[in-house]
């Protein structure tokens, strides 16, 4: 199954220590979450992911492993207390997902207060039938003003923290 | 057994995201870092999604002959959640090349000792 | 990359298609997957593409430096005045069916204008970014 080779690909990741491999593996990863997504019936959610985790994210990290070298020292320390705490936190985590619904009950309270006006409004009110796009850029089009500004702010930081100043010197 | 079954997404998310916060904290390689963050923030994409999903339905996009549509809420709001998450790695990417060419080197154990 | 003819010919080939298929994604986004987002990130991924075959001053003579920034700029703004605009017809900030008489065309419109903000804005920050990662050379001058 797809999130069987999911798993696999992230055990192999936290065991890799060429960091080569580790970023094609985290490739691989985009592209398996991606088809996920898509099996879950979330196809603007996995066309996002498929472009920027695969596509973006993997150009990124492969400059960056340009600029700052390919391997992973060997562990100094026994990693026991990292994996104590990773433990205890999943531990934490399966205690309280009992209480959440199974998959794909549509008696969930997620289904039951705003999405279903959504749904059977939205292409009425606004012309548009991709539902998503219309609560993206209509309904909630403020939090997409706020994450475009984000994206914006990203893009300056990134500007000033890697500008050269003035002449190159080579 | 039927708790399991009928959670299985969630188990596989507790998986990814013990792992990604496993290489997060453990690997003292600043890169190896950043990415077991992506990787705690892609599990949180599928501990969003995943209960959206009605069995029998379709993607929400209204059209002729389909009535039962998945929850659109979650995709809205894990589309931000992407798009962020990536404007947060370059960032932290950005850091990383500057931390190299300051120290010379992306160990945190042998940042640490310069700083001494 | 640029000595080896078969990558030459499948970049050349496929840029205009990727390019395209960008912009359909982009207007395509009220009928199927897409929007704003997935556009601008294929349009920055035809040129970078580009620019790993060609070579990076081929590709900033593509797209070059001045306009990335630009891009960035404008498409936030582009997305501000939108709601800007709606206060100025009468309603307030960010609202839609104030832009036009019937309101479902407003909406429209809005949604038009407000996606191809956003489209601007993550294709010139995903270039920029590229521009900045990979034009910085390994053994650096500075501190």
């Amino acid at each position: 199954m797809l999130l069987a080779t999911l798993v696999v690909t992230v055990v192999a990741m936290a065991v890799q220590r060429n960091l080569f491999g580790v970023v094609v593996l985290f490739s691989i990863y985009s592209f398996l979450m991606a088809t996920v997504l898509v099996a879950l019936d979330a196809v603007d959610v996995a066309m996002t992911e498929a472009a920027v985790g695969a596509g973006v994210s993997t150009v990124l990290l492969l400059a960056a492993l340009y600029l700052t070298g390919g391997t992973e020292a060997k562990p100094m320390r026994r990693s026991l207390v990292p994996l104590a705490l990773a433990i205890t936190v999943g531990g934490v985590l399966a205690y309280g997902m009992q209480g959440l619904p199974a998959f794909s009950d549509p008696q969930a309270p997620i289904h039951s207060h705003v999405a279903p006006r959504y749904l059977n409004e939205g292409p009425k009110e606004t012309g548009v039938p991709n539902v998503v796009t219309a609560v993206l850029a209509s309904y909630r089009g403020y939090d997409t003003l706020g994450e475009t500004v984000v994206v914006f702010t990203a893009g300056v930081g990134v500007i000033a923290l890697l500008r050269r100043r003035g002449k190159k010197k080579k | 057994m039927n708790t399991i079954a009928g959670h299985f997404s969630y188990w596989v998310t507790i998986f990814l995201m013990v792992a990604g916060l496993y290489i997060l904290v453990a690997r003292s390689n600043l890169l190896k870092k950043l990415i077991g963050l992506a990787l705690l923030q892609s599990s949180v994409y599928l501990l969003y999604i995943a209960p959206g999903k009605l069995v029998g339905g379709t993607a929400p996009i209204v059209a002729e002959g389909f009535d039962r549509y998945s929850n659109p809420l979650p995709h809205v709001l894990i589309l931000t959640a992407i798009v962020v998450g990536v404007a947060t790695l370059a960032l932290g990417l950005a850091l990383v090349v500057r931390i190299r060419e300051a120290y010379g080197s992306i160990e945190e154990d042998d940042i640490l000792e310069q700083e001494d | 990359m640029k000595d080896d003819i078969i990558l030459r010919v499948i970049a050349k080939l496929l840029m205009p298609f990727m390019l395209v298929f960008a912009l359909y994604v982009q207007f395509h986004g009220d009928f199927g997957p897409g929007g704003g987002f997935q556009a601008g990130v294929i349009a920055a991924a035809a040129i970078v593409f580009y620019s790993i075959i060609f070579g990076l001053p081929a590709g900033q003579r593509l797209a070059p430096d001045r306009l990335v920034e630009i891009m960035l700029a404008v498409g936030v703004l582009l997305y501000a005045s939108v709601g800007v605009a709606g206060i100025f017809l009468g309603g307030n900030y960010l609202d839609y069916f104030v832009l036009d008489a019937d309101p479902v065309v407003g909406q429209l419109r809005g949604i038009f204008w407000v996606e191809a903000g956003v489209g601007l804005t993550v294709c010139g920050v995903m270039l920029k970014l590229f521009y900045m990662f990979a034009g910085r050379s390994r053994d650096a001058e500075e501190g």
